[in-house]
């Protein structure tokens, strides 16, 4: 280990800032805790709107252990994810293109840009009359969510590919596919994983706003079925959940995108 | 220069083709909606679309509403703007705290914090303080991330230069860091604005209480689908707006450096 220390020195150096990282990040959520012990005892709040920690982790075990909380995250589990496929396939693609071909890029893409901060949430009372108060509505809110930030990411990924790289495909002859592959690809993964992580997050928050809108099942309508009987700890565990779940879907993006593709291919080749 | 003339006489400016392809798509919409082939009920015709724009000025204050929702969400982007690019520049200074928490900050981005919305009704009261309450919530995250993302990414050969004439860190962050990482974070200010904006119309929406997230609510619920439609246009029409606002800072930032 001392020898690796002295040859290097890089690889010993993430190990002493991972402890303090650590630390840092236990402090942070013993304040974040404390303020809101602090903050719920103070009687600044109307009483039960910041229940204590206790009473929260007490509702979060109790949630967990009940089939019905189950059928409602399944039912916003499987929303979210096809929402996200289908959104994030269609706007991939639809980024591609404006990306790859400039002349409709700028033709097509301002509408996109203006498109894009629509709250998309306005669009539900057509989509309730196309698609039905079921799954069919939350998952088409949350599919048109994702579309956005998912084709514009790639588009502008697209444009940043260095045009050295683009000249030089040229040069070799290369074929679109090849081009395709070995220079747009490779630059793309960047933009792709904020894409993916944007586009996560608004595919959840479409599916959820319009469960809270107008449905009969899922977290969205789970939560607000809480806060209408004012059982505040077992929404914020509902609420809790859906973070972790988020959490999770971005660390999996992220080890996705992590994954040794061309370019890492090329850094070891030199 | 001769290869962009050409492509100009082969193909017309882009903008030309923007609005053709913007009047075919809304001239073959009319015509399908007013053919049948499209429910004129679910997807009225653009021509009635426009003529509930009478109906939305005079009776439903559609302007009141427009003014309401633009200055809410003027107000929670500015509001997280100062406080996101400040968390931003803390997080790319001190190098442990931005190991330690920038993951966090990115994954409340991803985070569907919109839905914290009932307690803060609870703590702010039915008002508008709450829905630009969710709008900083909103805006916060790709704020400090394009932040912190940009003040990472400035050349070490400019901050070197920085050094090379003995400027003090204030001087540092104003005259070299600030101006090369801008760009990235006005696009985090942008990305801002797009979250702050869904999340205010998107909480009016919910709690049917303010501008046009409200009036649409409430058009929906009347199904006046046409004038409904009108309030999506007034919508989008804020959006524009603020991107119009931000492209005229931002240029003015760039050229006064």
């Amino acid at each position: 280990m001392a020898a690796v220390e002295q040859i290097g020195g890089r690889a010993a150096a993430p190990r002493a800032p991972f402890w303090t990282v650590t630390r840092l990040r236990v402090a942070a959520v013993l304040v974040i805790f404390a303020l809101w012990e602090v903050a719920g005892a103070s009687g600044l709040f109307y009483r039960g709107v910041i229940p204590s920690s206790a009473l929260v982790a007490k509702a979060f075990a109790g949630l967990l252990g009940s089939a019905d909380f189950w059928f409602h995250a399944g039912v916003t589990g499987f929303e979210v994810l096809v929402a996200f496929a289908i959104g994030g396939l269609a706007g991939a693609a639809f980024g591609l293109l404006l990306g790859v071909n400039r002349y409709t890029g700028a033709v097509l893409e301002p509408f996109l840009h203006y498109l894009a901060p629509t709250p998309k949430i306005v669009f539900l009372p057509i989509l309730l009359i196309l698609f039905g108060v079921g799954v069919g509505s939350k998952i088409s809110l949350g599919a048109i969510s994702c579309f956005f930030p998912m084709a514009l990411s790639v588009a502008a990924g697209v444009r940043q590919v260095n045009p050295v790289f683009l000249r030089v495909s040229r040069t070799f002859n290369l074929t679109r596919a090849q081009t395709v592959r070995m220079v747009y690809v490779p630059a793309l993964v960047p933009p792709l994983a904020s894409g993916l992580r944007i586009g996560l997050g608004v595919a959840i928050v479409g599916c959820l706003m319009s469960e809270i809108k107008l449905s009969r099942m899922g977290l969205g309508f789970s939560a607000m079925e809480y806060y209408r009987v004012f059982d505040i700890p077992s929404m914020l565990a509902v609420l809790i959940f859906i973070f972790l779940c988020a959490a999770l879907g971005n660390m999996a993006i992220d080890r996705f995108v992590r994954l040794p593709g061309p370019q890492d291919r090329v850094r070891r080749a030199r | 220069m001769a290869s962009a003339t050409l492509t100009s006489l082969r193909k017309p400016p882009a903008i030309v083709t923007r609005f053709g392809a913007l009047a075919l798509f809304l001239l073959g919409w009319e015509a399908a909606s007013r053919a049948g082939w499209i429910s004129a009920f679910i997807v009225p015709p653009p021509s009635e679309i426009y003529n509930s724009f009478e109906m939305l000025f005079v009776q439903e204050g559609l302007v009141d509403a427009f003014l309401r929702t633009f200055g809410e969400a003027f107000a929670a982007a500015g509001l997280g703007s100062v406080i996101g690019i400040a968390v931003g520049y803390l997080l790319h200074r001190s190098k442990l705290a931005g190991l330690a928490y920038t993951d966090w900050v990115a994954a409340m981005a991803s985070a569907p914090l919109v839905l914290l919305y009932p307690l803060f009704l609870v703590v702010f009261g039915r008002n508008s303080a709450t829905i630009v309450a969710m709008g900083v919530v909103g805006c916060l995250p790709p704020i400090i991330l394009k932040t912190k993302e940009g003040l990472d990414g400035v050349k070490p050969v400019l901050l070197n230069v920085g050094r090379t004439y003995g400027l003090t860190p204030w001087r540092q962050f104003r005259m070299i860091q600030f101006p090369a990482a801008l760009p990235t974070i006005f696009n985090g200010v942008r990305i801002g604005l797009l979250f702050a904006i869904i999340n205010v119309v998107g909480v009016e929406y919910l709690i049917v209480f303010g501008g046009l997230g409200q009036m649409i609510s409430d058009l929906g619920d009347r199904f006046e689908i046409a004038a409904m439609f009108g309030g999506i246009v007034f919508v989008i029409l804020v959006s524009v707006c603020f991107f119009f606002i931000t492209e005229k800072i931002e240029t003015w930032l760039l050229s006064s450096k």
